[in-house]
């Protein structure tokens, strides 16, 4: 019987089993942020244990509140500064330099195929684009993470998508994954690992492979997981090109963090998603799924577009596309964050930043904030909000507000119009 | 081993996550016991008051895939300083589960069908529960009855449970 890549990346990192179905691996990745962490410093501390497992092996960011909006926020940045500079963590990103952590981390080139890598945040699952074991973690297997490099898992059963055709224009993977949570429920992929493959996936840019992973969680997925190859090479190649002569060299010593074809799954989903549509959710449960058709005229009051789901390059490009030369409309008012600095840098460069501009957005800094309602565009009582978020818990984004999670290019045209509205409108 | 006995809070809807157990805004906390008027604030659920129905209640009884949704440790933390050491549901959400054991805390599955025989003969009424981790015993007494539910707990999850946590269980055997 053949491995799936999670359990190859287990085999790999396993220390030790010390009960049936407890696999406590070895960590290569350990990633921090201000919400988490601190209480996990603060603990370690209060017990004499202010230790790190390998400082080079620690990524820390300030990215859900900054630059800090109160003294508590402020106090929290403080801890997680002082941490790092206490332990010689040198990647750190501060203020100025900081991005939202899943989009942040793998531009930096700190995510390899193979990779065990936990965070305190459930979104870590992003990781698995690059053929890595990502899952987000509670702050007391963080501090653990921290102290020993260690992390306790159950096996990892693994739920396989292969998604055949190709996707129409005006669909991308945000509509896709909305599709996939819609077929497995909210807790469809509890306790497994869901991998992508299939011709669709192989088509894709990394970008969109994050999108796809980001969300396996709003499955209950402990991480998406993508196969490493060429598209996953050329974006790490600047990291990684003295590791290996060539591409080709590259590619296939990555091409080992890849599942065998006689693997076992719990489960295989095989889907020909050249019919899909932009989809979009209702309700407050993410696999609460519609076609954008049939939730057009839904009245909106804010469009947000960012986070670790989609604020990245392609998707301000992709919304940009449709708002050039447009204005939003006078019903909305439209928030855009580029997830991390080089990405703002880029999006000024091409322009793109003076065409949200001029359409009327809101250009913020990069961070978390709004999508989880704790700054820079969180909604009233009653509002509603067009997101390129990942969650549409009731209240999410602000009490007594309502999310619709949606792709970049439906957030854009939802902007323009100022209620849910499909962007294929705007392509000829 | 913290305690795990006392009147139960029946929460009576699946899927409620940790946004509704303790809400985003009050992750700028840095203590524990900050969280403490909180919890379950945000809770959709007709004719519950957060303020009111958790009081005294130790013990919480509910529907499937509990915990969905962050990772945030603060919803177990939550419910620790209120005195809720143990959630009872059909299914937990995979980072909410670790976490409660990773804290020493209960999170006991049970199949759907003792649950709904729970919410039928012990919802509305003064129920107390006592968990005996040592027999994996649910022992449910209200004025008029008492029984024993059996569970499972995983030898790992009973350690953790048994030594307090995750943090002393790794730094003395790692």
């Amino acid at each position: 019987m053949g491995k799936t890549i999670a359990e190859k990346i287990f085999d790999a990192h396993r220390v030790n089993m010390p009960f049936p179905d407890t696999h406590v691996l070895k960590l290569d990745r350990v990633f921090c942020h201000e919400i988490t962490t601190p209480i996990a410093i603060t603990d370690l501390m209060a017990r004499g244990m202010d230790r790190v497992f390998d400082p080079t092996k620690i990524k820390a960011v300030i990215d859900h509140v900054t630059p800090a909006k109160d003294s508590k926020t402020a106090e929290q940045g403080k801890i997680l500064r002082d941490w790092a500079k206490r332990h010689g963590i040198k990647d750190f990103f501060d203020i100025g330099r900081n991005g939202v952590c899943h989009a942040i981390f793998p531009e930096k080139g700190f995510v390899r195929p193979g990779y065990t890598i936990i965070m305190g945040d459930s979104h870590t699952c992003t990781h698995g684009a690059f053929g890595a074991f990502a899952a987000g973690v509670g702050t007391t297997d963080l501090e653990v993470g921290i102290l020993k490099g260690i992390c306790a898992f159950h096996f990892p059963k693994t739920i396989k998508f292969v998604l055949n055709g190709s996707l129409k224009p005006g669909v991308y993977a945000k509509d896709l994954i909305l599709f996939i949570i819609k077929e497995l429920t909210v807790n469809g992929a509890t306790n497994m690992v869901i991998e992508f493959t299939g011709p669709v996936v192989d088509g894709m840019s990394m970008e969109s492979r994050m999108t796809l992973c980001n969300m396996a969680i709003e499955a209950g997925g402990t991480c998406g997981i993508c196969y490493p190859d060429m598209t996953t090479v050329e974006y790490l190649w600047e990291f990684i090109k003295d590791e290996f002569k060539t591409k080709e060299d590259a590619l296939l010593e990555y091409s080992k963090w890849t599942s065998d074809a006689d693997a076992s799954y719990e489960k295989v989903y095989e889907y020909d998603v050249s019919t899909l549509e932009p989809m979009v959710t209702f309700g407050y449960k993410p696999d609460q799924v519609k076609s954008v058709n049939e939730m057009s005229d839904t009245k909106i009051d804010q469009v947000y577009i960012g986070s670790c789901t989609n604020g990245r390059i392609e998707d301000l490009r992709i919304a940009a596309s449709i708002i050039k030369d447009k204005k939003i409309s006078n019903e909305v008012r439209a928030i855009v964050s580029p997830a991390t600095p080089a990405i703002y840098s880029l999006a000024l460069k091409e322009g793109l930043i003076e065409i949200f501009q001029d359409a009327g957005f809101c250009v913020t800094n990069p961070t978390c904030g709004a999508c989880l309602g704790m700054s820079n565009g969180v909604l009233a009582n009653g509002e509603a909000c067009a997101s390129t978020t990942n969650r549409n818990f009731n209240g999410r984004m602000g009490k007594g507000g309502t999310v619709h999670l949606m792709s970049p290019a439906t957030a854009a045209a939802s902007a323009i119009e100022g209620k849910i509205t499909n962007s294929q409108l705007y392509k000829a | 081993m913290k305690e795990f006995s006392g009147k139960v809070l029946f929460l009576d809807r699946s899927d409620i996550n940790t946004d509704e157990i303790i809400p985003a805004k009050y992750l700028t906390e840095i203590t524990k016991e900050a969280l403490q008027p909180y919890l379950l604030e945000d809770l959709t659920l007709n004719g519950f008051n957060n303020k009111e129905d958790i009081q005294n209640k130790t013990v919480l009884v509910t529907r499937a895939n509990f915990g969905c949704g962050s990772s945030r440790e603060h919803a177990p933390w939550a419910l620790e300083v209120n005195g809720i050491n143990v959630v009872i549901a059909e299914s937990f959400a995979r980072i909410f589960r670790q976490n409660m054991y990773n804290c020493g805390m209960l999170a006991i599955e049970l199949p759907a069908d003792k649950l709904e025989y729970l919410f039928e003969n012990y919802s509305g009424k003064d129920t107390s529960i006592t968990i005996d981790i040592d027999r994996n015993k649910i022992v449910v007494t209200s004025l008029d009855q008492s029984e024993e539910i059996d569970f499972q707990v995983g030898e790992f999850d009973k350690t953790l449970v048994k030594e307090g946590g995750w943090v002393g269980y790794a730094d003395s055997n790692y």
